[in-house]
């Protein structure tokens, strides 16, 4: 799946998107976050705080319990602030 | 009805919008226009603009589903939102909301309900460019604006929110 990042979270992963192949048994968004946030430094501090990041499956807002199985494209931000 | 959701980076003409959504027809009565302006300051620091970062694929979508939801909430002939990304210098636009009715109370509530979903869930990131304050900041420093609680619960007083799944946890 690609995973995109945005904003402040962009900056601490280091990069805008990636293709990744997470391991069969992260089955929601907050498993994929915990996972995500063992994988170094900067994902460790983009994710230091996983209440604050918002996520996107397939462009639509998805909550941390929302399943990932299908998605192909999963986006993490802070809250927003456009307007 | 007419529908409009443009992003753009360049600057944009409230009131050509405003005339475009209304041309030709005599259904209208009323017109809202709301614009959302850079201020040269953010907490009470001199800014030398805002840049705006987006998810472009996302973000039309998102303020479609919203608009959709205004339709579907309040009896409207036409809506057109115009959102910008990039830099944006004080005193310029950054949002166009549009709304048209026959009468004023659905036009003014479907303004005020669409900027206030579009604040808390069209996925756009401010960043201040400092112009260098009293605090020593450097110029051209650069930090991302926080989301405020004030605009949360401003778009709360909406609910029920349009689905489920539009609603962040």
């Amino acid at each position: 799946m690609k995973v995109r990042y945005f904003a402040w979270v962009r900056e601490r992963v280091g990069k805008a998107e990636e293709d990744l192949d997470p391991p069969a048994e992260i089955a929601t968004v907050h498993d994929l976050v915990a996972w995500l946030a063992r994988q170094g430094e900067g994902y460790a501090y983009a994710f230091e705080n996983p209440g604050v990041v918002r996520s996107a499956i397939d462009k639509r807002h998805a909550r941390a319990d929302a399943r990932i199985a299908g998605a192909k494209e999963i986006a993490f931000f802070p809250p927003m602030t456009g307007g | 009805m007419t529908t409009t959701v443009r992003l753009q980076r360049e600057p944009f003409d409230a009131a050509k919008e405003a005339a475009a959504l209304a041309r030709g027809r005599t259904d209208i009565g009323a017109v809202v226009t709301f614009t959302g302006i850079c201020r040269a300051d953010e907490n009470g620091e001199p800014i030398a603009a805002l840049n705006l970062e987006h998810y472009p694929d996302m973000a039309e979508a998102e303020i479609g589903r919203h608009v959709e939801a205004a339709f579907k909430r309040w009896p409207l002939l036409g809506v057109s939102v115009v959102h910008r990304y990039g830099r944006i210098a004080p005193g310029e636009g950054i949002v166009l909301v549009v709304t048209a009715s026959s009468h004023r109370q659905a036009a003014f509530a479907a303004a005020e309900f669409l900027m206030d979903y579009l604040k808390t869930h069209a996925p756009f990131w401010k960043q201040v460019e400092k112009a260098g304050g009293k605090t020593g900041d450097k110029t051209g420093e650069k930090i991302w604006v926080e989301a405020k609680a004030s605009d949360d619960s401003a778009a709360d007083r909406w609910a029920p929110a349009p689905t489920k799944r539009e609603t962040a946890s």
